[in-house]
């Protein structure tokens, strides 16, 4: 995908996508309620970055103000170096292009009366994307990333697909767009353990042989542990600790990062204690 | 486990559902388990292999589409019919629930009326059960309960919307044992809550039983995890079919069945160790139980399936408490499954 890896002015290692000091109110007056406070964090090309937090965290608000399907209440989105906290019209759009999401339930995000080759032309269509590359061929090719046999996926209707197989076509159709920065908002959360595996590995790959940076929002450690390159923990709407996933998860320094970590059931772990 | 206290057996439970076309699909397939006193047995497996269906079938709250065709369930000193079939079932039945059985269904923290507070449900489900209960008499088992657990009692006169989803799901785990079931089933309790309110949770569970509030608990789920950290056995379905029972440790530990080994390689515990291997999830997906495939059921996508496993449906293979229907396991006595070596992603069908 020789289009997502060459264009944009951005050099290896610098931020792609930036939050500078976002803070996000909702409710007014009486009842004012700040879900994400001054929050921070740069997403590296090429990387995959973890969002870890529990429940109300506030993880999700800032993954769609980052998707601008929600306005800041202060502060600034950068991508590639550009403000786009207020851009509107073709410009969003072009963004959109650019930054694509993958959402939690895989069986909300199908239309159930068409097959997945119908969904898949519909949003291009939308998109209103004209490349060299044929629809049916661009379809292919991206069913092929996630690991899906084109020729069978595309004539199967969403029942009679498998959740992990769901979130991989949803996977396909974000990256149709050929987009730098996939945002997965616990996009593996309901599925499966055995299928969850399947779809962290095409995030995987797709980070090292397209270079997309991902940002992959979670409560769960053990994925983040698994895919990130770097996690970012928040609490009640404050980033409380950041870093190399290796130092995060293996040495963390915050008392919340490290109640988190004692809490999470661990397979072999729990076993000892018991 | 030793036989002379098992409170729960339930033998031969077989349960389809009816569709449209006239085919039945059979979602639990000649299902037999039992569980001793003061034990938490986990099912566990893949979404669709039928571990909530099994669990509405000894719940006794089976209705169309779905239909238990045989089945019967001792508990302590009562044997029962759990057919649906017949005229008669629904009142049968009826006498059981709650004394005898107590279901938590999926997604139950959900179902708390949004205008009624918690102690309002409190006396429905009480009164709902016994009549001759008052109002004061449903509160003040509450009242004890609550205290007994270590949990605040103001929450009984709290709405839903003012509780936190860990709290909601225990107090509706409180109510449904109100009345001491013998039994409890637990469907996916911890499913939608975050790692804190489930270690809550699960240490709520375990007191219960250790106080006695319930005889014994079949806990459901899909996450192995949270299984290890509250079940003394578990069972492992496939395609309507318990594959593989054990306790805990030996199952996680010593898996005798490939499909049991592949779901215990799946799990990502946050270790120096997951971080640095590749792990490869079962290929496929789950058959579907219209047509299930011939012989083992889970041979289109066990590593280590032979000719054998495409005709012939696998014996059971006990060894001590440890039980598992593979052809594998009875070729390789007392020896557990190898790791599955990690499979490339080109590798998996679609």
């Amino acid at each position: 995908m020789s289009t997502t890896t060459t264009s944009g002015a951005v050099t290896p290692g610098s931020p792609i996508l930036q939050a500078k000091n976002v803070t996000k109110t909702f409710g007014g007056a009486g009842g004012k309620m700040t879900a994400v406070d001054d929050v921070s964090v740069d997403f590296h090309a090429g990387k995959v970055l973890a969002v870890v937090g529990e429940s109300g965290s506030g993880k999700s608000t800032l993954a769609r103000m980052l998707l601008r399907l929600l306005p800041v209440t202060s502060g600034q989105i950068l991508y590639q170096g550009r403000d786009v906290t207020n851009i509107r019209g073709s410009e969003l759009r072009r963004y959109w292009t650019d930054v694509q999401a993958v959402f939690q339930d895989p069986f909300a995000s199908f239309n159930q009366f068409f097959t997945v080759g119908q969904m898949l032309r519909r949003s291009i269509r939308l998109a209103g994307r004209s490349q060299g590359e044929s629809d049916d061929a661009l379809i292919e090719r991206c069913l092929g990333y996630v690991g899906l046999k084109p020729d069978e996926a595309m004539a199967k209707f969403p029942h009679q697909m498998s959740g992990g197989q769901r979130q991989r076509v949803m996977v396909a159709r974000a990256l149709m767009m050929s987009p730098k920065v996939l945002l997965a908002d616990e996009a593996t959360s309901m599925l499966d353990a055995s299928l969850r595996v399947n779809v962290l590995n095409v995030l995987q790959d797709l980070r090292s042989e397209l270079d997309l940076t991902v940002l992959f929002i979670t409560h769960d450690i053990g994925q983040a542990c698994y895919l990130a390159d770097e996690v970012v923990v928040m609490e009640h709407g404050v980033i409380v600790e950041q870093g190399a996933t290796d130092e995060v998860i293996f040495n963390p320094q915050n008392d919340y990062t490290k109640r988190l970590l004692s809490d999470v059931p661990d397979l072999k772990g729990s076993l000892k204690s018991r | 486990m030793s036989s002379d206290n098992i409170l729960v057996r339930a033998t031969n439970v077989n349960a389809s559902y009816a569709t449209n076309t006239g085919q039945d699909v059979p979602a639990v397939d000649a299902v037999s388990l039992e569980i001793a006193e003061g034990q938490i047995l986990g099912l566990a497996g893949e979404s669709g292999c039928g571990k909530s269906t099994l669990g509405n079938a000894l719940a006794m709250i089976a209705n169309p589409p779905l239909y238990v065709l045989s089945g019967e369930l001792q508990i302590a000193d009562r044997t029962i019919d759990l057919s649906t079939l017949d005229k008669g079932a629904e009142a049968r039945h009826r006498a059981f629930r709650g004394d005898y059985v107590s279901l938590l269904p999926q997604g139950a923290m959900n179902s708390i009326s949004p205008t009624l507070r918690i102690r309002d449900l409190v006396v429905d489900v009480v009164r709902g059960q016994d009549r001759s209960r008052s109002r004061d008499e449903a509160l003040d088992l509450a009242r004890d309960r609550l205290k007994q657990l270590g949990m605040p009692v103001r929450v009984l006169d709290q709405y839903a919307h003012q509780l936190s989803g860990g709290m909601r799901q225990r107090m509706v785990t409180v109510i449904s044992t109100l009345l001491n079931p013998r039994l409890l089933i637990a469907d996916e309790p911890t499913s939608a809550l975050d790692v804190s309110s489930q270690k809550a949770l699960i240490e709520m569970l375990l007191q219960m039983v250790e106080q006695k509030v319930m005889g014994a608990a079949i806990f459901i789920t899909h996450d192995l995890p949270v299984l290890s950290m509250v079940t003394d056995q578990i069972a492992i379905m496939y395609a309507g079919r318990i594959i593989e029972t054990g306790p805990t440790a030996e199952l996680v530990h010593r898996a005798r069945h490939p499909y049991t080994s592949a779901l215990v390689s799946a799990v990502l515990d946050p270790t120096e160790e997951t971080r640095h291997k590749r792990v490869a999830g079962i290929p496929g997906s789950p058959p579907n139980l219209a047509s299930p495939p011939s012989g083992c059921r889970f041979h289109p996508r066990c590593a280590f399936a032979t000719e054998i496993c495409t005709r012939e449906v696998p014996p059971l293979v006990v060894e001590g408490e440890h039980s598992s229907a593979c052809w594998w396991a009875k070729d390789h006595p007392n020896e557990p499954v190898p790791l599955p070596d990690p499979v490339s992603l080109e590798g998996l069908a679609s």
